[in-house]
C-alpha cells in the first residue's frame, strides 16, 4: 500500500485541528488562567462552607426551588444550625449583590448560560 | 443448572429491564396512592378560597388589577393576541353564559364580572400537565412550576375558564416597574394567579383582596366554620361559574 | 442496506436536495422562533393550538397506513399485499417523525421537552401519547427493516419479529385513540367533547393514510422497476372508500347531535365553520371546501367504475388527501378554540414562519420516506432482477 503518506498527513492534520483550541490559547496567552472573583459579601459566612457552595451550589438551589415552589417549604435549616429564607432574588443576592463579578465571571470562565437570570430579577442598583 | 453465556446474558438482561421498568411503575402506584387520598370526605384542615361581590364592585375601578399584576410582574402586552392576565374583568354574560338571558336585571347585563384562576377542587389543567408544572397544592391552591413547564399549552386547552396565558414573546420589555421581590416569566412558559401564595407565606392577604377599597373580594379558609369567607356564604346566595363541568370552582360570586 | 440510499439517479438527488433546501429555510425561520418565542406563529391566548399540532393530529392519522397492510397480509394471509407491508411500514415510520417533530416544534420550552419523561405523569394524555408514539416508531423500524433484510436475503425474517408484528396491529388503534383522547377528554371545549372522537381518528385515518399509500406506490410504479402491484392497490382502494365512507357518517352524526340538542356550547363551533360568527368567517370556505372534496371522493370511490381506473382512483385519493387534511390538519383543532370559553371569536391565521417551519418538517418527512423507500425497492429490484 502506497497511500501511508496520506493517511499520516491525514492524522496530523486532525490531531491539529481537534487540539486546535489548546494551542489557540497557549499562543494567545489565556492559557489556565483563573477567573478571579470579588465577593462583596455582608456576612462573612455563606449559608454552607464556601467549598460546599463552589461545587454544589447548583444543586442547592435546584434543591430550593424545589422546596419552595412545590412543597412550600421556605426556611432553610444549614449545618450549623443557622436558618435561611431560601430565595435566589431576596437572600442569596442580598449579598452577592454583584452578580457581574460574582456569578457570571466564573460562568463565563466555564461557558456555562444558567436560566435563573430569565425570570429571577437582578437587584436594580447593582444591575450592570 | 448449567448456565451457558448466552443464558446469561439473558438473564441479566432481564434483570436491567426490571431495573428500569421499577421507577414507572413506582410512580403508578403512587398516582394511586394520591388519587385515594384526594377523594371526597377526607378531612382537609384547610382549603382556600374567594368570594367575589359583584354587588360591591365599582365599575371602572381596576384597583385589584394593578396590585396583582404590580405584585406579580405582569406584562401589560396591549394587544388580545399575545396579552397575560392573572385577575381581569370580562361581562358577566360572558363570565356565566349559564346564566344569560333576555332580561337580566339589577344592574348586571353588560357590567363587569371580575375574573380569575378558580382553583378547582378538581382542577383538569392539573390532570392533563405531562410534567406536574402545575399541581394542587394541599391548601388547595393551583400552583404552576414555571421552572419545570414545557410550554406544551394543554392545561390551557384543557381548562374551562380561561384563567391561563402563555408567554409567546419577552415579557420583561412589557413590564413597566418590576417588583424586584418577584420573578418574571420567561418566553414558552404558561402562567395564571397563584393566589398570592408568596405573601401567604409571609402571613399577608392577596394583594387584590388587601386593594379592595370596597370589600368586595374576600379571602379566606372554608374549611374552617368561623372564617369571615364562609360567614358571607352562609348569609348571601352564591353562584360560581360552570359548576356543571365539575371542575369544582372555589371563587364565589355575589350578584 | 444503507449504502443503497447514497446511489441513485439524478432525480433522486435532486429530490434529495429540493427536499434539504426547504428544510433549510425551515430552519432559519425555526431559529427565529427560537429566538422571539412562539409569539412569531397565528397563536394567541385564545387560539393557543395551531397548525403544529394539527399537523401533528393529521400525521397520526396517516401513519395508520401501515396498519391497513400489515392486517391484511399477516391476519389474514392476503398475499397481495405482501409486496407493499415495507412501504405501509416506512410511512409510518416518516409520519411518527414528523409528529414527534411537529410537537417539539410547538413547545415553548424546547430543551425541557425531557422532562415529560424525568416526571412521568400518568394522568396526562400527552405522558401515554408520547409512549405509544415512540413505540409505534420503534415498532415499525424493527419490523421494517428486519422484514426486508431477510427478503434480501431469502431467508424468513427472525422468530422475534412475528410477535412484534402482532402487537403492531392494535398499537396503531392505541396511537389513534390516545391522541383523540387528548381533545375528547376536556371540560367545557364543546367541540372536542364527544365521545367518538377516537372513531372518528381511526376512521380518517384508515382513509387517509391508505389514499397516500396509493398515491405513492403509483408514483413507484412510475418511476422504479417495481411493481407494487394492481391488485394491492385495487384493494386499498376498497378499504380507503369505507373508511372515507364511515369518517363522513361519523361526521354527520355529530352534526346531528350537535344541531338536534341545541346545546349552545356544541352548536357554537359547528356554526362557526359552516356559517361563521357575525362577521368572523376564516374557516367557512375551508370547510365547505372540505366537504365538497369529501363528496366528490366519495362518488368516485364507492362507484365500482371510477374506482377500477387508474388514473380516476388516483385523483379520488389526492381529493381525500386534502379534504381531510383541511378537515383533520387544521379546522379540528382551530375549531376547537372558537368562540373560547369566555364567548370570544378570535380568529387564527397560520403566519408566514409557522407556514415555512410546517413546510420544512414536511420535507424533512418527505425526506426520510425517500431514503427508505429508495432502500426498499433498491432491495426489491435486486431480488427481482
Amino acid at each position: 500500500m502506497n497511500n501511508r503518506g496520506m493517511i499520516i498527513a491525514g492524522i496530523i492534520i486532525f490531531l491539529c485541528l481537534i487540539t486546535f483550541p489548546i494551542w489557540y490559547n497557549v499562543v494567545g496567552g489565556k492559557a489556565a488562567y483563573t477567573p478571579e472573583l470579588k465577593i462583596v459579601s455582608k456576612e462573612k459566612q455563606c449559608v454552607e462552607s464556601t467549598k460546599y457552595m463552589r461545587s454544589q451550589h447548583m444543586q442547592l438551589l435546584n434543591d430550593w426551588r424545589n422546596s419552595v415552589v412545590r412543597e412550600d417549604k421556605r426556611t432553610y435549616t444549614a449545618l450549623d444550625g443557622k436558618k435561611y429564607d431560601m430565595s435566589l432574588s431576596n437572600t442569596c443576592l442580598n449579598c452577592h449583590s454583584n452578580k457581574a463579578d460574582f456569578c457570571d465571571k466564573c460562568h463565563n470562565y466555564l461557558e456555562v448560560t444558567p436560566t435563573c437570570w430569565n425570570c429571577h430579577v437582578v437587584p436594580e442598583e447593582n444591575k450592570l | 443448572m448449567k448456565i451457558d453465556r448466552r443464558g446469561f446474558l439473558k438473564i441479566g438482561g432481564l434483570g436491567i429491564l426490571g431495573v428500569a421498568v421499577k421507577p414507572v411503575i413506582d410512580v403508578v402506584s403512587k398516582a394511586k396512592l394520591a388519587e385515594a387520598s384526594s377523594k371526597k370526605g377526607v378531612l382537609v384542615e384547610k382549603r382556600l378560597a374567594m368570594v367575589v361581590n359583584l354587588k360591591n364592585c365599582k365599575e371602572g375601578c381596576t384597583d385589584c388589577i394593578a396590585a396583582c399584576h404590580g405584585v406579580h410582574n405582569v406584562p401589560d402586552i396591549a394587544n388580545p393576541k399575545d396579552e397575560v392576565k392573572w385577575i381581569w374583568t370580562e361581562s358577566y354574560e360572558n363570565a356565566f353564559p349559564d346564566q344569560e338571558h333576555r332580561f337580566i336585571g339589577g344592574g348586571m347585563k353588560g357590567s363587569p364580572a371580575i375574573l380569575l384562576c378558580n382553583h378547582c377542587d378538581n382542577p383538569s389543567c392539573v390532570r392533563v400537565c405531562p410534567t406536574k408544572a402545575t399541581f394542587k397544592r394541599e391548601d388547595g391552591i393551583v400552583m404552576m412550576d414555571y421552572h419545570r413547564c414545557i410550554g406544551c399549552r394543554f392545561c390551557m386547552a384543557a381548562c374551562p375558564y380561561g384563567s391561563r396565558s402563555f408567554n409567546w414573546r419577552d415579557p420583561r420589555p412589557f413590564i413597566k416597574k418590576v417588583n424586584p421581590e418577584f420573578p418574571t416569566r420567561t418566553k414558552g412558559v404558561v402562567e395564571k394567579c397563584n393566589f398570592c401564595e408568596e405573601r401567604l407565606a409571609k402571613g399577608l392577604i392577596p394583594a387584590c383582596v388587601e386593594s379592595c377599597k370596597n370589600k368586595a373580594l374576600v379571602f379566606g379558609n372554608v374549611e374552617d366554620p368561623n372564617s369571615e369567607v364562609r360567614e358571607i356564604l352562609r348569609s348571601n346566595y352564591t353562584i360560581r361559574r360552570k359548576p356543571g363541568l365539575g371542575t369544582g370552582p372555589q371563587i364565589y360570586y355575589i350578584v | 442496506m444503507f449504502e443503497k440510499a447514497l446511489i441513485g439517479s439524478k432525480k433522486y438527488w435532486g429530490l434529495a436536495i429540493g427536499l434539504l433546501a426547504i428544510m433549510g429555510v425551515g430552519a432559519i425561520f425555526y431559529l427565529q422562533q427560537w429566538n422571539y418565542g412562539l409569539g412569531i406563529t397565528g397563536m394567541s391566548r385564545d387560539v393557543s393550538w395551531g397548525l403544529y399540532i394539527a399537523q401533528f393530529t393529521f400525521l397520526v392519522g396517516v401513519a395508520a397506513s401501515a396498519v391497513m397492510v400489515v392486517l391484511p397480509y399477516y391476519l389474514h394471509n392476503y398475499k397481495a399485499f405482501g409486496r407493499i407491508t415495507i412501504l405501509g411500514e416506512f410511512v409510518a415510520v416518516a409520519s411518527v417523525i414528523m409528529c414527534l417533530v411537529f410537537i417539539i416544534a410547538d413547545l415553548g420550552q424546547p430543551t425541557r421537552a425531557l422532562n415529560i419523561v424525568l416526571y412521568p405523569t400518568p394522568s396526562s394524555i400527552l405522558f401515554w401519547d408520547m409512549i405509544v408514539l415512540n413505540g409505534y416508531l420503534l415498532l415499525n423500524i424493527l419490523i421494517g427493516w428486519n422484514v426486508l433484510a431477510s427478503e434480501r436475503k431469502s431467508v424468513p425474517p427472525p422468530a422475534w419479529v412475528k410477535p412484534l408484528i402482532y402487537i403492531s396491529i392494535p398499537w396503531a388503534v392505541s396511537i389513534h385513540t390516545v391522541t383523540a383522547f387528548i381533545y375528547a377528554g376536556l371540560p367545557g371545549r364543546g367541540f372536542w367533547l364527544t365521545a367518538i372522537m377516537a372513531p372518528r381518528f381511526l376512521a380518517s385515518a384508515f382513509a387517509g393514510g391508505p389514499a397516500l399509500l396509493i398515491l405513492l406506490s403509483l408514483i413507484i410504479r412510475r418511476f422504479t422497476k417495481f411493481d407494487p402491484g394492481k391488485d394491492a392497490i385495487q384493494n386499498l382502494g376498497k378499504i380507503v372508500a369505507y373508511a372515507m365512507s364511515i369518517n363522513v357518517f361519523f361526521i354527520l352524526l355529530e352534526i346531528f347531535t350537535v344541531f338536534y340538542s341545541q346545546i349552545p356550547e356544541h352548536m357554537h363551533h359547528f356554526e362557526y365553520i359552516f356559517a361563521g360568527l357575525g362577521e368572523h368567517g376564516k374557516l367557512v370556505p375551508w370547510m365547505w371546501a372540505s366537504v365538497s372534496l369529501a363528496v366528490v371522493s366519495l362518488i368516485l370511490l364507492v362507484n365500482p367504475i371510477t374506482r377500477r381506473r387508474e388514473s380516476i382512483l388516483a385523483l379520488a385519493c389526492v381529493i381525500v388527501f386534502f379534504s381531510l387534511w383541511i378537515e383533520k390538519g387544521f379546522v379540528l383543532v382551530v375549531t376547537g378554540f372558537i368562540p373560547s370559553p369566555l364567548g370570544r371569536v378570535f380568529e387564527y391565521t397560520p403566519t408566514v414562519p409557522e407556514i415555512f417551519i410546517t413546510l420544512g418538517i414536511w420535507a424533512m418527512g418527505f425526506l426520510i420516506l425517500a431514503i427508505l423507500y429508495k432502500i426498499a425497492i433498491a432491495v426489491k429490484e435486486e431480488i427481482e432482477a
